[in-house]
């Protein structure tokens, strides 16, 4: 078993393609028409046949409460493996990115988090 | 007192300096107001009497305005504190009504500040030498 698909809730599938691929960076995998909605994929550059990130909507009632208690919190959606948090952290700034956490050292890793435009926190984080 | 903490903190919590100047005998404290000076008093020290408020304060003095996520983070990987989020939230919550702490909502964030003004009057009442009235009358 491998993990081939992980997936953040996003409020609109569009509005996250956009975000995912242009302002992070990420390359555009799968977009399969699935009724209303689309099966809807992004995978890193450097990885293109990696683990894939799922675009997928929140539409299941539950999920907005819970996105709403996360943010609330600070607490991100999920995480991302970067070279360096300082220079992705300026970089996206300057891009009009919001951060609720600048890049600060925890122990082993540099982490800092940001808004992803559609409802969640994303974490980016590198190994000291 | 600085405005932020002035308008945060209930009229009745706030710190003992503002009774002092309204009293209209400004050396003796008498019935409620006496009763007042003392519960702010006792939240104070019992909010700063647990290891890890003390902890919750040292990380917002590393970095004011802080979400919950990141508090919780740096106490457990800074200050070697293992607690759950919500005990941290418990924490928070003593710290608040203290009077040492408040938060602000931005948007759908919400961010802890440290409000170190309920910190002087522990310096007032025991670190700012007394007059010569004040000596006289055995305060």
């Amino acid at each position: 078993m491998k993990i081939v698909v992980t997936s953040v809730m996003v409020d609109n599938q569009e509005k996250a393609l956009h975000f995912y691929t242009n302002v992070l960076g990420f390359d555009k995998k799968e977009d399969i028409p699935m009724g209303p909605h689309r099966w809807l994929t992004v995978v890193s550059k450097s990885d293109p046949n990696g683990v894939e990130l799922l675009l997928e909507p929140d539409e299941h009632p539950a999920a907005k409460p819970f996105k709403q208690a996360l943010v609330e919190d600070g607490i991100p959606a999920t995480s991302f493996g970067v070279d360096d948090v300082q220079k992705e952290h300026a970089r996206l700034s300057a891009l009009g990115v919001c951060f609720t956490q600048p890049p600060v050292q925890m122990g082993p890793v540099t982490t800092a988090v940001f808004d992803d435009t559609c409802g969640n926190l994303i974490q980016i984080a590198h190994r000291n | 007192m600085g405005e932020r903490f002035s308008h945060r903190i209930p009229a009745n919590r706030r710190p003992i300096g503002r009774l002092f100047l309204t009293s209209v005998r400004p050396c003796r404290l008498t019935g409620k107001r006496w009763l007042a000076y003392h519960a702010v008093m006792a939240d104070l020290f019992e909010a700063l009497a647990a290891p890890a408020r003390r902890a919750i304060l040292d990380v917002l003095r590393e970095r004011d305005g802080q979400t919950l996520f990141e508090i919780c983070a740096r106490l457990s990987m800074t200050q070697n504190l293992a607690l759950t989020r919500q005990a941290i939230s418990q924490h928070l919550e003593v710290l608040e009504s203290a009077g040492l702490l408040s938060t602000k909502r931005e948007g759908r964030y919400k961010y802890h500040y440290l409000i170190t003004a309920p910190l002087e009057t522990i310096v007032q009442r025991w670190l700012t030498p007394l007059s010569s009235n004040q000596k006289r009358i055995g305060k």
